[in-house]
């Protein structure tokens, strides 16, 4: 039986048809969901993808927050269903209070895009066990509000808990705190970034790598993660 | 028809880096005589008939669940106007 992994679409998702494909190409299955429905049908995992929902009105994925579909996908990640948020999702789970903190408008002010060398700090998360911590991964980042802050209190509490996932490596392109590029919750299932993995799945469309222009597929290792989590679920 | 006025602003001691953009920009221009900008938000919410207490302590609820958020956002005002 097939992992089958759902990417919600709202109004504005730019990167959910590209998430959908690194699934498939991960050898899971993808299944589309929509955000005005409350039926998850059934997936074992969640994706929330990237773009620009609702044009970024109010605040960075704050109106997507407040989905109908949001309240299954609260519950799911209760139940300890995977759910990775990439860019815009990643803003949508810090507004609908899954993941803490919150996302500003680029320190630079700078729209950026660039292939990002990220280092994996927890590799025990159900998005990042394909890997060990301390890797090193690149991964295609493109944002214009991706700059993480937190209080000192919560940043204190996320550094100490270990629930920063990946940091930027080499440079911080969005004045993000502590270098901070992802996150994941208490319990190890809800995961959220701003770069975005489902861009490096594919020889040929990937990021550049030592070996080949274009070779990247390091996006991959989330996929494989997220299969391996629902497996063990089942077990 | 009365309304609700709801002003929001980033956190003082956060990065606001459309308000640092702009004093740039003045400085630039010769303004010296400002040396801080920051940029926040107005909403308006008109009211079909009277704002009670409860019309005006929903939008409270909402002015701070919704239109603001407090790990990134103070709300700093809420007042009715006609």
């Amino acid at each position: 039986m097939s992992v089958r992994i759902g990417v919600i679409t709202f109004p504005g998702s730019l990167d959910d048809r590209d998430a959908q494909r690194a699934i498939r190409l991960a050898g899971a299955e993808p299944v589309a969901l929509w955000h005005g429905s409350h039926d998850l049908e059934d997936v074992d995992a969640l994706v929330l993808p990237g773009g620009f929902s609702y044009g970024d009105y109010l605040r960075s994925g704050a109106i997507a927050a407040l989905s109908p579909i949001m309240a299954e996908v609260k519950d799911a990640a209760a139940a300890g269903m995977p759910v990775l948020g990439i860019c815009n999702g990643f803003q949508m789970l810090v507004e609908a209070h899954l993941l803490p903190g919150g996302l500003i408008r680029n320190a630079n002010q700078q729209f950026i895009r660039r292939d990002q060398r990220l280092r994996v700090e927890n590799a025990s998360t159900a998005w990042t066990n394909a890997f060990r911590a301390g890797d090193e991964i690149v991964v295609p980042l493109k944002n214009g509000e991706g700059g993480y802050i937190a209080d000192g209190e919560t940043l204190k509490r996320i550094e100490g808990e270990g629930l920063v996932a990946f940091r930027y490596l080499g440079i911080n392109p969005n004045g993000s705190l502590n270098d901070i590029a992802g996150l994941v919750n208490e319990r190890g299932n809800v995961v959220g970034l701003m770069p975005h993995p489902e861009h490096a799945t594919e020889p040929g469309f990937g990021p550049d790598t030592a070996a080949a222009m274009r070779s990247g597929t390091d996006g991959l290792g989330f996929f494989a993660s997220a299969m391996a989590a629902v497996a063990a679920l089942a077990a | 028809m009365p309304t609700i006025v709801v002003d929001v602003m980033p956190k003082a001691e956060l990065l606001d880096p459309q308000g640092k953009a702009v004093a740039g920009a003045l400085a630039r221009r010769g303004e010296d005589a400002f040396s801080t900008v920051r940029i926040g938000k107005r909403f308006e919410l008109t009211v079909d008939g009277e704002v009670d207490d409860a019309v005006l302590a929903r939008a409270r609820e909402i002015a701070e669940e919704i239109l603001s958020n407090a790990v990134i956002e103070d709300v700093v005002g809420i007042e009715v106007v006609e």
